[in-house]
């Protein structure tokens, strides 16, 4: 092999990164997922669980242009029930922990919205 | 052309019934863990395969004044006379793409030929590419708990522009117009369509393919990323997790499955241009012909004779016939 000093110092660079997910991980925990809190005192949110798991980002977005943009306050749900559109008096009145809900997966995951540069967050009953 | 396109988009219908059908191991697990190892192996194999192969002729490729008498200049990166200017040409040539800007366009106006600089195609290719690191880079918030403190400065930069929720990655749309404009130049140049291939258009469709089910994973179809999350890190700790796969829509498998196409098929294909672009000839030599003499590794050995073995044969006769010696024998001294 020619150039060996260069191709293998090489290749074993490329080697180590493409890699990395799989010895990155050998000393880490088994990864179980986010665990968040949800509200002792509700059982059911404005929407059903799987559309506010895949949509509640969208219906927030809706909701700033709505209330802000256009000044509609209130949201129609899927069941008929009328909710104000607002971030801290509708959904943090029961998620009442921004660290212990939002962050979970949020963090988990790497997903960092820019509701809290406006938003105060709350911090439950600290 | 259709071939390909009728390739990827099978391989897409496959993975997608795959994943209706109770296929979701294999495709899921199986798969990707051959994947990788037939990436990884294959990579490092067609390397050193290519490390082996000896070089008979200094042939860097040169595009400007080569080094010569101390008042011409010469041009250190496009025709490096040394090392160092080896290694800045080879480190602009992967990072800027030099030699694509130089691309030309020849076109007859009127009576006259004309040649115009023409740089989309270096453009387009440098998007593509960066936007296809950018796009890897952020994917490892799924490789890693607590996830890597780069993928949120890169995730940061990229979603900057602030449209919308879930935040747009400028990535995601950059990537396929660059491919789109990469694509369509192999239909609509009549020079280049001329000389594309299957294995040309095949890896362009894949990761178009690629691309598009990531984006509508992303912002239409709509994954539960915590759970893609729990099941990525349980394949990495070799403990695939079946109760959270079953619970991931069938665009994942669609997506999952164009990516272990495409890491099965790079060692084997052009995108192997990757790791070859750091083993060209004309791309990693210097052009010092006239400093050192560059000896092709596969002639056979040559076989000198020196005047000193010459006259130790000869040296009795020559004495004898009256000619110099260096040396006189040993009975005359």
């Amino acid at each position: 092999m020619y150039n060996s000093k260069y191709v293998i110092s090489g290749l074993v660079i490329f080697l180590a990164v493409f890699s990395y997910p799989f010895w990155g991980n050998l000393a880490s925990k088994d990864y179980n997922g986010p665990k968040l809190s949800l509200p002792a005192d509700q059982k059911q949110c404005i929407e059903p669980v799987e559309f506010m798991r895949a949509e509640h980002m969208t219906l927030l977005n809706q909701w700033r242009d709505s209330a802000l943009r256009d000044g509609k306050r209130v949201y129609v749900a899927s069941n008929g029930a009328t909710w104000e559109a607002s971030l801290q008096k509708t959904c943090m009145s029961c998620h009442t922990n921004k660290a212990e809900f939002c962050d979970t997966c949020h963090l988990e995951n790497a997903v960092e919205p820019y509701c809290w540069t406006c938003h105060v967050p709350p911090k439950g009953n600290e | 052309m259709i071939i390909s396109l009728l390739a990827v988009i099978a391989l897409g219908i496959l993975a997608w019934m795959g994943s209706m059908m109770g296929f979701q191991y294999v495709l899921a697990v199986c798969l990707p863990y051959t994947a990788v190892i037939v990436f990884l192996v294959g990579f490092a194999w067609r390397i050193i395969d290519w490390a082996k192969r000896p070089v008979p002729f200094s042939i860097p490729t040169t595009g400007g004044q080569q080094k010569s008498l101390p008042w011409i200049k010469p041009a250190t990166l496009d025709n490096p006379s040394n090392s160092k200017g080896v290694w800045g040409r080879m480190i602009l040539e992967v990072l800027m793409f030099r030699s694509l800007f130089r691309n030309t366009n020849v076109s007859i106006e009127g009576d006259r030929v004309v040649y115009w600089s023409s740089k989309f195609l270096w453009l387009f290719a440098l998007i593509f590419h960066y936007s296809f690191l950018i796009i890897f880079v952020r994917h490892f918030r799924f490789f890693a708990e607590p996830v890597p403190f780069f993928v949120n400065a890169i995730e940061m930069f990229d979603g900057i522009l602030q449209i919308g929720a879930p935040r747009l990655y400028m990535t995601g749309p950059l990537i396929l117009v660059a491919l789109a404009y990469l694509i369509g130049r192999r239909l609509f140049n009549q020079k280049v369509r001329y000389i594309s291939l299957l294995s040309d258009y095949f890896p362009l469709f894949l990761i178009f393919g690629l691309c598009a089910t990531g984006v509508a994973m992303r912002y239409f179809l709509k994954v539960d990323i915590a759970t893609v999350k729990v099941f990525v890190m349980s394949l990495l700790h070799f403990a695939p997790d079946t109760a959270a796969l079953a619970k991931i829509g069938s665009i994942f498998y669609v997506h999952m499955f164009f990516l272990t196409v495409l890491l099965m098929y790079f060692p084997f294909s052009k995108l192997m241009h990757a790791g070859g672009v750091f083993l060209s000839p004309t791309r990693n030599m210097a052009n010092d012909t006239r400093m050192k003499l560059h000896v092709n590794p596969w002639n056979p050995e040559k076989v000198y004779r020196t005047y000193e073995e010459y006259e130790n044969e000869f040296r009795v006769p020559m004495f004898e016939a009256g000619l110099p010696v260096v040396k006189k024998p040993e009975d005359k001294e």
